[in-house]
């Protein structure tokens, strides 16, 4: 029956319209037109096309800290998950040492980024910090400042700090829901440890793993505070990750057009890594089957 | 394959346990035929899955000792007993195929590549899982991971038991009586000692030769499905198994007569003078409906439950229900029932007395 359409609802939505325009659509917009524009200052635009993004896909200067990001964001996935893993698996699984070791993991990452950063930054200083002093003492020549090795191993065991209690939490949720016919069943056919973790915790796991990953991954991928608090981006472009160059590309340089175009680009590779991980995830779900 | 025995078994969770309310199962001795099979029938809450996880090694029990054969097992961890057991939903290694899943314990074992394959061959062909043999666990439907985890249990010839821990919870009705019947089956072909928990009566009757029922931490009864229905030794068991159950009366005992409200029945057995609460208890299916002889009757309701029809009715100031097979007449005319005197038990107590027969 010819049942009027009454679009007044939709006025509804729009509130809702013009608060992510101003807080996503808008910012992202003008970034696009910066990408595709010159400007000498004046507020006055040309058009250049896809000039920047030429520029930038060949800058040797991105494609290195393109190559330091990967390299980051490698090492501490690599050091991070199985790290986790392990710690979820020997976390007691019930009673007070329990909570006592849920607090403790939990703490790392209710600290802000800049205060993890200057944490660091002084305690590795070799003048006044703990760690500094102590290597110092100990005849181990460390200095984060001079030494672009030295610099790469405090931003790592930093992240690893920062960011394992993450991992380790998810696994240790993902192995409390395991339930515990498993590992009688286990027992009952004589699997030995190995056997249980591979066959019973790892499959079971899976899910969390993989957004584990994804949250580290995405994370890592956009590091900018602390490395900025504790090297700077030095020594040299040692440390200069995506970020890090990104922000001295636009509001150092004021390269407002190369830096725009970098940006997109660096989006858009967050965003397809991501999308591959959802999908990976989706069609690894259904497979459960339960 | 092995027989075993419950001495002097009790198990309390508390502390000490030392008033016997505090004891989740209570005192028992038992000794359970080899390659029998055997259901643990009873409520929840009645200590049935705590005697099972004493027997599978989970709880070590706070009295007694359990034995397989003559050893004593009381305080062997489960991985050293040679026991199988099936849980409440499928547990099954998800990464691994069927064929690997049901390889593992005999893997483990430290058997030859070629006996294993033999095994798992011949017992996936029992069980209906040689289609899906190299098919990765994790896709299958919830009663083929239960027949994995079944054939796990079955792959090792020298099992002492297998033990099931209300293994159809979670599987389809129709596809229960399949299994049932399959496990049934296995049980003749293999001889296994079986253990099966349930705290349903259709399940625990169909599936074992004895029936072991539990109440409150104590075993009422055990014994064949026949004896359960006919002679249930505790008026829990008359209650519990049927449907419905037993109905219970109010009765003074004399004699070979019970006397309900005044009224004389007539009783199949002679019995000595009773002390206590004296109760007859008669199934639905041994009353019969007449228009002049026995108790008088008024009825509330017919319930048509297919193949019989339930009557629900007051005799004599109490609740009964009548089971009457297809066919049967009934009509305005009857006015009273009758019990049938040999099916009559006599309580006290709760208690079965076990009459002189005539």
């Amino acid at each position: 029956m010819g049942k009027r359409q009454n679009n007044t609802a939709w006025l509804l939505v729009l509130p809702v319209l013009i608060l992510v325009a101003f807080s996503a659509v808008i910012p992202l917009m003008t970034v696009v037109n910066y990408a595709f524009n010159d400007t000498f200052g004046n507020n006055q635009f040309f058009w250049n096309g896809w000039g920047w993004f030429e520029e930038m896909v060949r800058s040797e200067r991105l494609h290195a800290a393109l190559g330091r990001q990967v390299l980051f964001t490698g090492c501490i996935l690599i050091i991070e998950v199985p790290l986790g893993i392990v710690v979820a698996l020997n976390m007691p699984k019930k009673g007070f040492w329990a909570s006592v070791c849920l607090v403790l993991m939990a703490l790392p990452l209710l600290i802000p980024f800049n205060v993890v950063g200057t944490i660091w930054q002084i305690f590795c200083r070799v003048d006044i910090g703990l760690l500094g002093r102590a290597t110092a003492a100990l005849g181990i020549d460390y200095n984060y400042t001079n030494d672009p090795f030295d610099a790469w191993v405090t931003l790592i065991v930093m992240d690893v700090w920062h960011w394992t209690s993450l991992v380790a939490l998810l696994c240790y949720a993902g192995l409390r829901s395991i339930p515990e016919a498993y590992y009688q069943a286990a027992r009952i056919d004589q699997a030995n440890r190995w056997d249980v973790f591979r066959y019973i915790e790892l499959p079971k796991l899976s899910g969390v793993l993989l957004i584990a990953v994804l949250l580290r991954f995405i994370d890592s991928f956009m590091i900018y505070t602390e490395p900025f608090v504790v090297t700077g981006g030095g020594p040299g472009n040692s440390t200069t990750f995506l970020s890090i160059d990104l922000v001295k590309m636009a509001i150092g340089q004021f390269d407002l057009g190369p830096a725009a175009a970098f940006s997109l680009m660096y989006f858009l590779i967050i965003l397809l890594i991501s999308w591959v991980f959802y999908t990976v995830m989706i069609t690894i779900d259904p497979q459960e089957g339960r | 394959m092995a027989q075993i025995t419950l001495s002097n078994l009790a198990h309390s969770y508390g502390s000490n346990g030392l008033h016997e309310e505090d004891f989740a199962l209570k005192a028992m001795n038992h000794v359970w035929q080899d390659g029998g099979s055997y259901a643990l029938l009873g409520p929840s809450g009645c200590g049935k899955t705590t005697l099972l996880n004493i027997i599978s090694g989970l709880v070590t029990p706070s009295q007694g000792r359990v034995l397989f054969d003559d050893i004593d097992v009381t305080h062997v961890p489960t991985e050293k007993r040679n026991i199988a057991q099936v849980f409440q939903f499928p547990v099954v290694y998800d990464t691994l195929t069927v064929r690997e899943n049901l390889a593992f314990p005999l893997k483990n074992r430290g058997l030859t590549a070629s006996a294993i394959d033999a095994r798992v061959v011949l017992i996936a062909e029992m069980i209906g899982l040689m289609a899906t043999l190299d098919t990765q666990a994790r896709g299958l439907t919830p009663d083929a991971k239960q027949k994995i985890s079944l054939g796990r249990g079955l792959v090792r010839e020298s099992v002492n038991a297998i033990l099931f821990d209300e293994p159809l919870t979670v599987i389809d009705p129709l596809l229960k009586w399949e299994l049932r019947a399959q496990l049934k089956a296995l049980h003749r072909q293999f001889g296994h000692t079986m253990i099966y928990v349930t705290h349903d009566q259709t399940e625990a009757l169909t599936f074992a030769e004895q029936v072991v029922m539990l109440h409150e931490g104590r075993v009422v009864q055990m014994g064949t499905p026949e004896a359960l229905f006919e002679t249930p030794e505790h008026t829990f068991v008359g209650h519990f198994i049927g449907s419905p159950g037993m109905n219970l009366l109010d009765a003074e005992i004399a004699d070979n007569h019970a006397l309900i409200a005044g009224y004389s029945v007539p009783l199949g057995a002679r019995y000595a003078t009773l002390a206590g609460r004296t109760q007859i208890g008669i199934r639905p299916e041994y009353i019969e409906f007449s228009a002049d002889k026995g108790l008088p009757v008024q009825i509330q309701r017919i319930d048509d439950v297919g193949h019989r029809r339930i009557v629900r009715a007051e005799a004599a100031g109490c609740a009964i229900a009548v089971s009457l097979a297809e066919g049967t007449a009934l009509d305005a005319t009857m006015t009273h029932v009758q019990f049938v005197p040999e099916k009559i038990n006599v309580y006290a107590d709760d208690w079965r007395v076990q009459g002189k027969v005539v």
